[in-house]
């Protein structure tokens, strides 16, 4: 056994680890380094917590084995998961956070006197709106994820899912929740801290439903926020530091990865949680997309241009991890260097489906991380360069969203592809982008659309080289 | 006149908030997926409320629904664990920086 005050200064000694494994991040050279702190941490907080309840009977070994067999299955997934579905594994995580603290809320309201919050039925009204509020984020946290990870792996429509009302019934479910938390404390009855769970499930399937596959960086970042502040209420519940501090950390950096993104795409917050974008502008781009004349060309004509440029930018898009043609894109850029021409690459702030998914996959294929540049860095540089070759992205090139204010994707901040002498378009066909817009870049003279595959594609324009 | 702990909780809160916020801004915007999975990572910190949950409480009567409760989040919290910091650790080892020659 430690003392309380021991006990609480290791706490606070993993919570400052933790603080530094996110300091960590701010280069990729101190992110590995960052990264051991976590574990650190983690590994002490685990470490004085079986100390400090000192029970070292039949429980502790359950408790080891337990450890090892999640360990085990943790292991497992994160040796075999594809970085092409790093998205779907982030929500996956999510979901266990979430669930995980809906657990120990309903541990600690059933057997309160382990956690001297008082006797069951006679909870500290505090601890108890603590311990609802970290079980009902917990919940939504946890089928909010379920609901993305499906989304994502494409198991359930990623396209929103929007009913009449809907805003309204999430609205009134909000206040029940609130009600029902009201009642818990004036009546320790025990069916409304079970609403209360069944409830908040309800609210994160309805919360994620409407909003849809573009949206999905949002999505995630937001799911990210609500597992810290689950966390958190549990650390005021179980008046554990460690717990708070990280609880604060991981939901503001949510937060923050969601203001990121929404401003990535001009859009407020609210707009993105309402949902159903992309219904709207259907009829306008269906209408024009038949009689403008469009340029093809093939992998010959493609490498042909390349070969001859002196400056070149890639600019990947979530269709790039579709098709998993990150390697080839590498390999490409590898035969364009040996002759000489320039090649950097651009990313967007909401490429792909989670805060820097595409810069994930280009380290994955050996790109090294000093010729990836975002948005601001390498806008002004497409008007000096000869040839951009856009693979998998669409709307976050599409120049309507500075000129058209009727366009939904108006204000957004796009990739200046435009501005370059040529544009190598790869796409499988005409479609609109996931916003629905016909994209002005296709109907261009300087852009030459190559309908294909994007790892065919690319394969092939190696060929050619 | 003593001061509520939980004020104390609230204080520490409050500036883990603040600290968040200006560590989170100085991350790299390349470094933004293995942040969510490192963030996912620490959070599974909820594993310490596990363990006394299910450890918790008369020995021999460890098979008590909370105990249960807490055993099952000791797994879930632990696949988090192992898992969340392995794939930041692969991920992170992928990010190298150009040659010099």
């Amino acid at each position: 056994m430690i003392s309380a005050n021991l006990l609480a200064v290791f706490y606070l000694i993993s919570g400052v680890l933790f603080i530094l494994a996110l300091r960590g991040l701010s280069s990729p050279e101190t992110s590995r380094q960052g990264n051991l702190f976590g574990i650190v941490g983690m590994a002490l907080a685990i470490g004085v917590t079986i100390v400090s309840v000192g029970n070292f009977s039949t429980g502790f070994l359950y408790l080891i084995i337990l450890l090892l067999i999640g360990g085990s299955i943790g292991v497992f997934i994160a040796f075999k998961i594809p970085m092409t579905a790093m998205p779907e594994l982030v929500a996956g995580f999510h979901s266990l956070v979430g669930l995980a603290a809906v657990f120990v809320a309903i541990s600690a309201f059933l057997n309160p006197d382990v956690f001297n919050l008082g006797s069951p039925g006679n909870i500290k009204i505090a601890s108890l709106i603590e311990m609802s509020l970290g079980a009902a984020i917990g919940a939504i946290t946890f089928t909010g994820s379920v609901i993305a990870f499906l989304k994502l792996r494409g198991i359930m429509s990623g396209s929103p899912i929007t009913f009449f009302g809907q805003h309204y019934i999430n609205l009134a479910l909000g206040l029940f929740l609130i009600c029902l938390i009201f009642y818990l404390c004036r009546t320790q009855v025990d069916t409304w801290f079970w609403t209360i769970i069944l409830i908040s499930f309800l609210l994160g399937v309805f919360l994620i439903i409407p909003i849809g596959g573009a949206d999905m960086p949002v999505v995630i970042s937001m799911l990210n926020s609500y597992s810290g502040w689950a966390a958190a209420g549990i650390g005021f519940t179980l008046e554990n530091t460690a717990l708070i501090i990280t609880g604060a950390l991981v939901g503001s950096s949510g937060a923050i990865l969601s203001y990121i993104m929404c401003k990535g795409m001009n859009r407020s917050f609210f707009n993105v949680i309402l949902g159903g974008w992309g219904a709207t502008d259907q009829s306008s781009s269906n209408k024009s997309k038949e009689h403008k004349p469009v340029k093809s060309g093939n992998a010959d004509d493609a490498a042909f241009l390349m070969k001859n440029a002196s400056s070149i930018i890639i600019v990947p898009g979530y269709g790039m991890a579709v098709a998993q043609a990150q390697h080839a894109l590498r390999e490409m850029v590898d035969a364009l260097k040996k002759n000489g021409v320039k090649v950097t690459y651009a990313i967007h702030p909401v490429a792909g489906r989670m805060p820097g998914h595409m810069n994930v996959l280009l380290a994955e294929a050996n790109v090294p991380y000093d010729e990836v540049f975002e948005l601001e860095e390498i806008n002004n540089d497409f008007a000096n360069c000869d040839v951009a070759y856009v693979v998998g992205a669409n709307d976050v090139t599409n120049p309507v969203a500075k000129t058209d204010p009727q366009s939904p994707i108006y204000g957004m901040p796009i990739l200046d592809v435009e501005k370059s002498k040529s544009v190598l378009f790869v796409k499988r066909s005409l479609s609109p982008g996931y916003a629905g817009i016909d994209n002005d870049l296709f109907y261009r003279d300087n852009t030459l659309m190559l309908f294909a595959d994007a790892k065919k594609m690319t394969e092939d324009i190696i060929k050619s080289l | 006149m003593e001061i509520d702990p939980f004020i104390f909780r609230l204080s520490i809160f409050t500036l883990s908030i603040f600290i968040g916020y200006y560590v989170v801004w100085s991350v790299t915007p390349s470094l933004h997926t293995p942040l969510m999975s490192v963030t996912n990572a620490i959070s599974s910190v909820i594993i310490v409320g596990a363990i006394i949950a299910a450890l918790a409480g008369e020995t021999e009567n460890i098979f008590d629904t909370a105990n249960i409760f807490g055993f099952l989040a000791i797994i879930l919290a632990a696949v988090n664990i192992f898992g969340g910091f392995l794939v930041t650790h692969r991920m992170l080892a992928m990010y190298k920086k150009k040659k010099k020659d």
